[in-house]
């Protein structure tokens, strides 16, 4: 853990080696955080590092375990998100929580509107107000109309607005950039300027390196619940941040494996069993194009909301999509149809075990066979003998535990839940299988057994596109490597090129040049 | 407290045995109820056990449970589908319209609309995307307006001997629509459990999303669902019609949709989806019927009948819950 200097002012809020835990697994251990007036703290790290169980213990949703919140000097107990923002600590969160039908005005004014003396919503002076409120951030708009008339990015100003016109002192936003226009962010980072020059201390969470090092001062890395680096922006390079984030040490990344992939995988053949062309959907992928050979496995590298997942569902018809071509042996592929992608040789699997793949309530038989039901099927009725015979192959083949093929699959073990939804991909006897993080969660025996199939179902002439937050995974298990930076392919990396170090510099370096770029 | 710890694991122990038993009842309650009710009418109700009573339980019990097969793989999708008694209403008024043409005519022509309900209301639903609560609403409102315009406001007597024959003839003693319902609930059970299309049900009330992934036509599959419950409440539509001898679009399936809906959830389909229980929907909608009967019996009014149908529902979607908890 590297510490600078703390400056000298007086910190406004402070968290102290606050740790938090939820049924014995730690969501934050012993941080401590300080925000000073006038200051842009950026909050980053990859999922599940712990950023929003520190801004829920910070507001009052979730009480600490250990530890303490100061704010103004006086440690607080706060039960509730209200007793927080009364107390001048407001968030605004991704989604902006507003009344969509409500006038901006109302919005503005809600829960503490101008009465008249008959105690009714004096409408004429809340609209002044609210007119000038805004235009005191460069903001002119009709405060009549309704909230959801107007662009997200207006909206997502409304909210700052609100939020900051109740005396805040403390304001935390949670990427608030991320469904913005290129020309909105701008006005969001004017407006985030002018509150540091009012001496608000701004809590900054985003995904976005070039945010971090445009628009903040100080810097604050979360991993796994752990502090890993807090210091100011101006002291860090881009390439020791993303090493922070990701949890290496760009100095001394080692050759050695960490994970069960073996050697590199023959290729039987030049030609690209899948060519994706040019995915683009507004805000998501621009031009993302990855081409896979038989039993070649390509790594899709990139930080979270890079457009990874993005990327795997748009190939597999599940995103839709503006632009862009997918074709599976050169025929292409009717888009935005899972089915489709399936018929052509194309399997996925989704990255939310839980809401995307088991099916809870059915068995372990009934989720394997879920997807080959059509090739089950004669004259619509089940063929139970040949549904057996299948289900029983791959719990052999992958040693699925389960008590019996009629046990509920939502009793089984995250691992024994990912080998069943393997098991659904193979059994539609795939050409290409995209696989979005078909390790997380998974026990570490079951991770190695993952591990080695996907290497021996890339050594029967499978292409494999393979999306891991874990690094190493990335690294050691592909063939090639494809690195996103939000929603652009940013580099390209041969099986010479492949390394933690280089993939890191890609999403480091990408983007300083196009940093100030505003196209609307 | 000294025996604290000891004390704290027999409250455990208990609690997790009554969430168990909990969720046996959840489970085959509706079976045990039903045992209990027909033996207190055994022991308390003259004239219970004969054949013409037992007769007439079934004949009264056929429009419900129809409507309640159908309303299970609506329900099974994590769906629900309000417009049933409004399309039994549609039913009933068409066929007067075309009984001139023989009823081979006007029998299929009112299926026909019940299917084009269903159709509405599946599109809907998959298609627009509309909440099928809200979908269905529509047709529920709407519905018995298009009847009483079909039937000019009117009850309409018919005198077609085939319909009579079909309404009120028996076939080894057994009625005539007694039978089509156990033919009905035979090709539904049937259906979810054999068929590819069965599992469909299932997999999308379980999970949608996952069964779109998977490749299933999700949209397809709810339409076809929604379709057959607007058919089998337009053979409700058109049996009870065929009984009363009589086309009353004012009062045809007049709350039925809550019936079957009791029927449904009482025999031990989740509302949320995911599980299509056939056997249990009929003992549900035979429980419901008993229940008012046995009232009726002792000289207690209708509505108390509806009052403790009302607990019924509330305490079946109360044990559904703690199954899903534990």
């Amino acid at each position: 853990m590297e510490v600078d200097e703390i400056e000298a002012p007086t910190p406004v809020l402070e968290v102290r080696d606050v740790s938090k835990r939820f049924l014995g697994v730690v969501a934050l251990d012993q941080v401590s955080l300080a925000l000073h007036p006038g200051e842009v703290h950026a909050l980053v790290g990859e999922n599940g590092a712990g950023k929003s169980t520190l801004i829920k213990v910070m507001t009052g949703v979730y009480q600490p375990d250990e530890g303490e919140i100061v704010y103004l000097t006086q440690p607080v107990t706060y039960t509730r998100p209200r007793d927080a923002q009364a107390a001048g600590i407001s968030t605004i969160y991704q989604e902006v929580n507003l009344v969509p039908l409500l006038s901006v005005a109302r919005n503005l004014f809600l829960g503490r509107e101008p009465k008249n003396r008959l105690g009714l919503i004096d409408t004429g002076r809340m609209h002044r107000e609210a007119a000038d409120l805004l235009a005191s951030y460069g903001i002119s708009v009709d405060v009549r109309r309704p909230l959801r008339e107007l662009g997200l990015g207006i909206q997502q100003m409304v909210a700052i607005t609100r939020a900051v016109s109740t005396d805040a002192r403390v304001v935390i936003m949670d990427e608030p950039t991320s469904s913005l226009e290129p020309r909105e962010v701008e006005r969001l980072f004017e407006v985030v300027n002018l509150l540091r020059a009012r001496q608000v201390a701004v809590l900054y969470i985003t995904h976005k390196l070039d945010e971090v090092f445009k628009l903040c001062q100080r810097v604050t890395v979360l991993r796994d619940g752990r502090l890993v680096h807090t210091g100011d922006v101006a002291a860090i390079t881009r390439l020791r941040l993303v090493a922070a984030m990701l949890g290496r040490d760009a100095a001394e990344v080692q050759a050695h494996g960490v994970t069960s992939f073996g050697e590199e995988h023959q290729q039987r053949d030049d030609r690209l069993v899948l060519e994706a062309r040019g995915l683009t959907r507004r805000h998501v992928l621009d031009g993302v194009s990855i081409g896979i050979r038989r039993g070649e496995v390509v790594g899709l590298a990139g930080l979270l909301g890079s457009g990874r997942t993005e990327t795997a569902k748009a190939i597999f018809g599940a995103q839709p999509l503006d632009q862009g071509s997918v074709s599976v042996d050169g025929r292409p592929l009717r888009l935005g149809s899972p089915q489709a992608a399936i018929g052509a040789g194309i399997a996925m699997l989704p990255e939310d075990r839980k809401a995307e793949g088991i099916v809870p309530n059915l068995s372990v038989r009934e989720n394997i066979v879920l997807a080959a039901l059509p090739a089950l099927t004669r004259a619509g009725f089940l063929s139970e003998r040949r549904q057996d015979e299948l289900v029983a192959a791959f719990i052999g083949r992958l040693r699925i535990k389960a008590s019996s093929p009629d046990q509920p699959v939502a009793e089984l073990s995250g691992g024994n839940q990912q080998k069943v939804l393997l098991a659904r991909m193979l059994c539609l006897d795939p050409k290409v299988l995209v696989l979005d993080e078909p390790t997380r969660g998974i026990d570490v025996g079951a991770k190695a057994e993952v591990q080695s199939l996907i290497d021996d179902l890339a050594g029967k002439g499978l292409g494999v596109l393979l999306i891991s937050s874990e690094l190493e995974e990335v690294v050691e298990g592909s063939d090639a490597v494809v690195v996103l930076k939000d929603g652009v392919v940013v580099g390209t990396l041969g099986r010479d090129e492949i390394g933690e170090e280089r993939i890191m510099e890609l999403i480091a370096e990408a983007g300083r040049a196009d940093a100030g770029g505003t196209d609307g | 407290m000294r025996a604290a710890p000891m004390g704290e694991a027999i409250l455990t122990g208990s609690l997790s045995a009554r969430r168990d038993l909990l969720a046996w009842v959840g489970d085959r309650g509706v079976y045990v109820a039903l045992v209990l009710l027909v033996a207190f009418n055994l022991v308390f109700t003259a004239n219970f056990a004969t054949v013409g009573n037992l007769r007439l339980q079934l004949i009264q019990v056929v429009p419900v449970a129809i409507v309640a097969l159908g309303m299970a793989l609506v329900i099974g999708t994590e769906g629900i589908d309000l417009s049933v008694g409004s399309t039994m209403a549609i039913a009933a008024a068409l066929l007067p319209l075309y009984l001139g043409y023989g009823p081979w005519v006007a029998i299929p022509i009112a299926l026909l609309a019940g299917g084009l309900v269903g159709l509405v209301n599946g599109g809907l639903v998959a298609f627009v995307g509309v909440q099928p609560i809200v979908a269905t609403l529509g047709l529920l409102v709407a519905g018995r307006g298009i009847a009483l315009v079909f039937a000019q406001g009117r009850l309409t007597e018919l005198f077609d001997p085939t319909l009579t024959a079909i309404g009120t003839d028996r076939i080894a003693g057994i009625p005539i629509t007694v039978l089509v319902a156990a033919a009905v609930a035979g090709v539904v059970g049937l259906v979810v459990r054999r068929t590819t299309f069965g599992r469909r049900v299932v997999a999308i009330g379980g999970n949608r999303g996952a069964s779109v992934l998977a490749g299933l036509p999700v949209r397809r599959t709810l339409v076809v669902v929604y379709v057959v419950s607007g058919l089998l409440a337009a053979l409700a539509g058109i049996l009870d019609t065929a009984r009363l001898s009589a086309a009353d679009p004012s009062f045809v399936g007049l709350l039925i949709e809550l019936s079957a809906i009791t029927a449904v959830v009482v025999g031990g389909t989740p509302l949320s989806g995911g599980r299509v229980r056939i056997l249990g929907t009929l003992a549900g909608a035979l429980l419901m019927q008993l229940i008012s009967a046995t009232l009726i019996k002792h000289d207690l009014p209708d509505s108390t009948a509806r009052m403790i149908a009302a607990a019924i529902i509330v305490a079946a979607v109360y044990l559904q819950r703690t199954r899903v908890a534990a």
